[in-house]
């Protein structure tokens, strides 16, 4: 089955690995800088962490490449199966870290399934919708969601994860878009959101823990409580903003050593950045993940079938929605919801999965001029 | 396929989009912002503290320490680390209720880092539990501060001062710029007068902090840099013997150093505690002190002014010589009263004196030898005489709010009240009633003068200040001989009015004088009412060669001789203890003189 054939070495998406690469170097030089201690003393090894997690992923990556991807559209289900049992097992043999159950053990391994299950969801959602004729419409719609949105993201948000939940809906919603829905649905579908929405607004807030609400409750007026999220959304800011146009240089940032900003090396890392790199530094990252989804969504284009184009266009949405949030929330623009950043962020599940999930991206695009087997 | 490149192309151009908001708000945290956030987060690092300078101290003349910079603790709160679970055990081991808790720690616009003080002046036990359940209470802290203790408590407290918050007007005043908030100033006597030294410098630390305000290290130290210590002029065992022989009774007592000024001894009865004021007065305690009807916060000595009664028979005696208007042999009948048209002026002794001399006038204080003397006198020739002694104007003590008295004369009459001056008023002033009236100072500084040879020197709080000379009073040294035999007279000889001054331990010379307090509107009440009179008893010791001179003042005292002698003689015998210990100093001395040429 692993045939290294020389089209496929022609046709490799060399740009889209780079772009990954570099920014996930950036990464492990900004981990280091933001958990540089403050003296002397030992330098956590966040930093070496995630440099062999970087290692174990670009293997990975290429595992998948050298796979044709068609193959996980055939084994779905029990992917999918396998996932859902997984999220669940969360449940049973978890140890709550920051307040939530999100971690199993492996041996000496922890690590978080609902990362992986992310990629999962994609590949069941994409394959079911290749498989479905024609627009949607009401009854597919009404199917896809209660059979692949919806146990995945109750679980999820009893976790409670509300960032990965989220995500869920986030790439359920445009693919669905871009399956296409007969106008009637989409016309219905804006109704009834409209409608729903105070209600559904009133059953969230009622579903959220006390720290999600606070979060949002900051968003909209962040002098309430500068001790908790409200501080965490000013810190950011000032980190952010302390960078001015060139930055105050790599290692010279203050806010996160010094522990004026909280998460500095999982989800506010762009902040890290920013400080030190100040604006054309952070200009030059967003450049980089530009390419890195306007390639995403070439690869969708050039998909040389349905299932293809909707796995590259779901990893895309996914991408696109970690990096804006994160990114929107680092500035102060978007609430506070813990997802990390791409290729950023300390974290060796996140950065494993999202790799693989790259190295789908790629395996599409280089597989964009193959017939089917 | 067509569709999908459409479809894909609208989502082009939605990403580009959410890049461009990005970019701007970058753009505008960044660049247009950038250099407010820079300074947020540079201010984020450092915390200034200011290390309270320790406060000069004030010493008596002998080198004795009024004050102290004694410490006490405090209890502060960090919130942002406090478990807000344990505010009601908080409430109770601080004996404070939960709602003043709450209030002091939910100041808007207040960094929950920044520790916030609860509760001063906690006492040992309260430490003592604190410190042992130190876990149980994140986020508390015990600071130790400094306060200043008054060691005499209420004696010598008009002059020694108090601390207080600077008031709204001083702390805008650049003069105060480098007192540190929260901290206390001179707000009163000597602790006012001499703030400015006394307070020292402050010192400062900069320190780097994390954003739960550990520090991480010490940027800059500057050592605070102590006040100046002062010795002020004051004797410490005169107060203690003379305030407790004042008692309960009110009044005041003014012993100042003849040759020099330097007051020796300043109180003012009721007196308060001024360290009352140390820790922050509560408003009901400072209610309690500044409604009090006796006014323990008015300083007397300065503050108050009363008629001189008898004493300012001195001044009668000092003009007539000099004026030439009477000798040392002039004599005059002493029947117990002389007519004046319809009223009647009495002497204090109702069967009269007889026939007696001005030696006799004075030490058995006959009023009526000095109704002649003011008749022949007139009472322009007695303003003139007593305003060289000092009288009518401020002595130009360092302390505020000095009143000024009266010492009547025509002119005055004319421009106060618009009418002419009658003789009987004459008579009146003669005796030192009616519109005279001085201060407790000033007639120590009358009397350091006829101690002295007539030199009028300013009272200073300050050893070897050096003397200040304001003038000279209108007195030939025979003269002053004369005038300070008889008061030697008064204490010394039998029948004299002082007798109950008389000392086994010295010679003191000095003048009784009881103030009968008259309302003097118009003729017709120039009767003393039916008041307890004021009783004043002025003296210098010892006579030979004079080493304090003072005045004392016993409101409703009754007869001098009785109230405000015995007094005089306490604070006398209690300074002479000292200062003759001083003279067995030869360095001591030396120094004194070697200011004194300076």
């Amino acid at each position: 089955m692993l045939r290294i054939d020389r089209r496929l070495i022609k046709n490799f998406d060399w740009i889209t690995l780079s772009v990954v690469m570099v920014i996930a170097l950036i990464g492990i030089m900004t981990i280091y800088s933001a958990t540089r201690p403050l003296i002397e003393g030992e330098h956590p090894q966040f930093y070496i962490r995630q440099a062999l997690w970087l290692i174990l992923g670009v293997i990975a990556l290429f595992l998948m490449v050298s796979f044709d991807y068609i193959w996980l559209g055939r084994f779905s289900l029990y992917l999918y199966i396998v996932g859902t049992i997984l999220l669940i097992a969360v449940f049973i043999f978890s140890k709550a870290g920051m307040g939530a159950q999100r971690w199993l053990s492996l041996g000496p391994i922890s690590f978080q399934p609902s990362e992986f299950f992310k990629l999962i969801y994609i590949i069941m959602l994409s394959q079911h919708l290749s498989i479905t004729k024609g627009p949607i419409n009401t009854i597919s719609l009404f199917r896809v969601f209660f059979l692949i949105v919806f146990l995945p993201f109750i679980l999820l948000l009893k976790q409670p994860n509300l960032g990965t939940a989220l995500i869920i809906l986030a790439i359920f919603v445009p693919l669905m878009l871009a399956k296409g829905l007969h106008k009637k649905i989409a016309i219905l579908f804006v109704i009834i959101g409209l409608i729903s929405l105070p209600f559904l607004g009133n059953i969230l807030w009622e579903g959220l823990r006390d720290y999600q609400k606070s979060r949002l409750i900051v968003f909209l007026e962040p002098g309430v409580d500068p001790t908790g999220i409200g501080y965490h959304i000013s810190q950011s800011k000032i980190t952010v903003g302390s960078g001015k146009f060139l930055g105050k240089g790599y290692l010279r940032g203050t806010q996160g050593p010094f522990r004026f900003l909280p998460e500095k090396h999982t989800d506010f890392i762009f902040a890290v950045f920013a400080e030190e790199w100040g604006f054309l530094g952070s200009l030059l990252l967003l450049f980089l993940y530009l390419v890195l989804i306007r390639r995403g969504l070439d690869t969708a284009k050039n998909a040389r079938d349905d299932f293809g184009r909707f796995l590259a266009l779901g990893i895309t949405f996914m991408f696109s929605t970690y990096f804006f949030v994160n990114v929107g929330m680092t500035l102060g623009i978007m609430p506070v919801v813990g997802i990390p950043l791409p290729f950023m962020s300390y974290g060796g599940t996140a950065l494993l999965s999202n790799l693989l999930a790259v190295g789908l991206l790629i395996s599409i695009r280089t597989r964009r001029f193959e017939l089917f087997h | 396929m067509k569709s999908e490149s459409k479809k894909i192309l609208i989502i082009s151009y939605i990403v580009i989009a959410a890049f461009l908001l990005l970019t701007m708000r970058l753009w505008q945290l960044q660049v247009l912002q950038g250099s407010k956030y820079r300074k947020l987060s540079e201010a984020n690092r450092f915390r200034i503290m200011t290390i309270p300078a320790p406060r000069g101290i004030l010493f008596d003349r002998n080198g004795i320490p009024l004050v102290k910079n004694s410490s006490y603790y405090c209890a502060s709160i960090i919130y942002g680390e406090f478990d807000k679970g344990k505010v009601d055990l908080l409430s109770k081991v601080l004996n404070m209720p939960v709602e003043e808790i709450l209030e002091k720690t939910n100041k808007k616009g207040m960094s929950p880092f920044v520790p916030t003080r609860l509760k001063q002046g906690l006492s040992f036990s309260e430490v003592a539990y604190i410190e042992s359940r130190r876990s149980d209470f994140p986020g508390l802290i015990i600071e130790v501060e400094v306060s200043r203790e008054y060691t005499y408590g209420n004696i010598g407290s008009h002059l020694i001062g108090y601390l207080g918050k600077p008031n709204l007007s001083q702390s805008k005043d650049p003069a105060f710029g480098d007192v540190p908030p929260d901290a206390f100033i001179g707000q009163w006597g000597a602790e006012m007068l001499f703030d400015k030294s006394l307070r020292g410098t402050p010192g400062e630390r900069v320190i780097e902090v994390d954003s739960l305000g550990r520090e991480i290290r010490m940027l800059i130290e500057k050592q605070p840099i102590k006040g100046k210590d002062i010795e002020l002029s004051i004797d410490i065992d005169l107060h203690k013997e003379a305030e407790k022989a004042f008692g309960e009774r009110a009044g005041a007592l003014v012993a100042i150093k003849p040759d020099t000024g330097e007051i020796l001894g300043m109180i003012s009865k009721p007196s308060f505690d001024p360290n009352l004021f140390t820790k922050g007065i509560s408003y009901d305690e400072w209610i309690a002190l500044s409604r009090n009807k006796n006014k323990p916060l008015l300083n007397r000595t300065l503050q108050s002014q009363y008629p001189p009664g008898s004493t300012f028979k001195i001044i009668m005696a000092i003009a007539g010589l000099e004026e030439g208007v009477i000798t040392p042999e002039t004599k005059v009948d002493c029947k117990g009263g002389i007519n004046y048209g319809k009223w009647h002026f009495g002497c204090w002794r109702k069967n009269g004196h007889g026939v007696v001399s001005l030696h006799r006038a004075l030490v058995e204080s006959c009023d009526v030898y000095f109704y002649e003397v003011g008749k022949r006198l007139g009472i322009d020739k007695i303003y003139d005489y007593a305003s060289t002694f000092g009288f009518g104007k401020e002595t130009g003590c360092e302390l505020v709010n000095e009143r000024r008295g009266i010492i009547p004369n025509t002119k005055w009459k004319q421009e106060k009240r618009r009418q002419p001056w009658y003789l009987g008023e004459t008579f009146n002033t003669a005796i030192g009633q009616g519109y005279v009236a001085v201060t407790p100072i000033q007639m120590a500084v009358m009397m350091g003068a006829v101690a002295n040879g007539g030199h009028i020197y300013r009272p200073t709080l300050i050893k070897d200040a050096g003397p200040v000379l304001l003038g000279k009073a209108k007195a030939r040294p025979e003269t002053l001989e004369i005038v300070k035999r008889a008061l030697y007279g008064v204490v010394n000889e039998p029948g004299g009015t002082g007798w109950a001054a008389k000392s086994q331990l010295t010679i003191i010379g000095g003048k009784t004088g009881t103030a009968q307090v008259i309302a003097m509107r118009d003729g017709s009440k120039y009767l003393p009412e039916r008041f307890r009179d004021h009783a004043w008893f002025i003296a210098f010791a010892p006579v030979e060669k004079p080493e304090i001179a003072l005045a004392v003042f016993v409101e409703h005292g009754g007869h001098g001789g009785g109230a405000a002698a015995p007094i005089a003689k306490k604070a006398i015998e209690g300074y002479l203890k000292n200062s003759t210990l001083n003279q067995a100093c030869p360095g001591d001395k030396a120094r004194v003189q070697g200011k004194k040429q300076n």
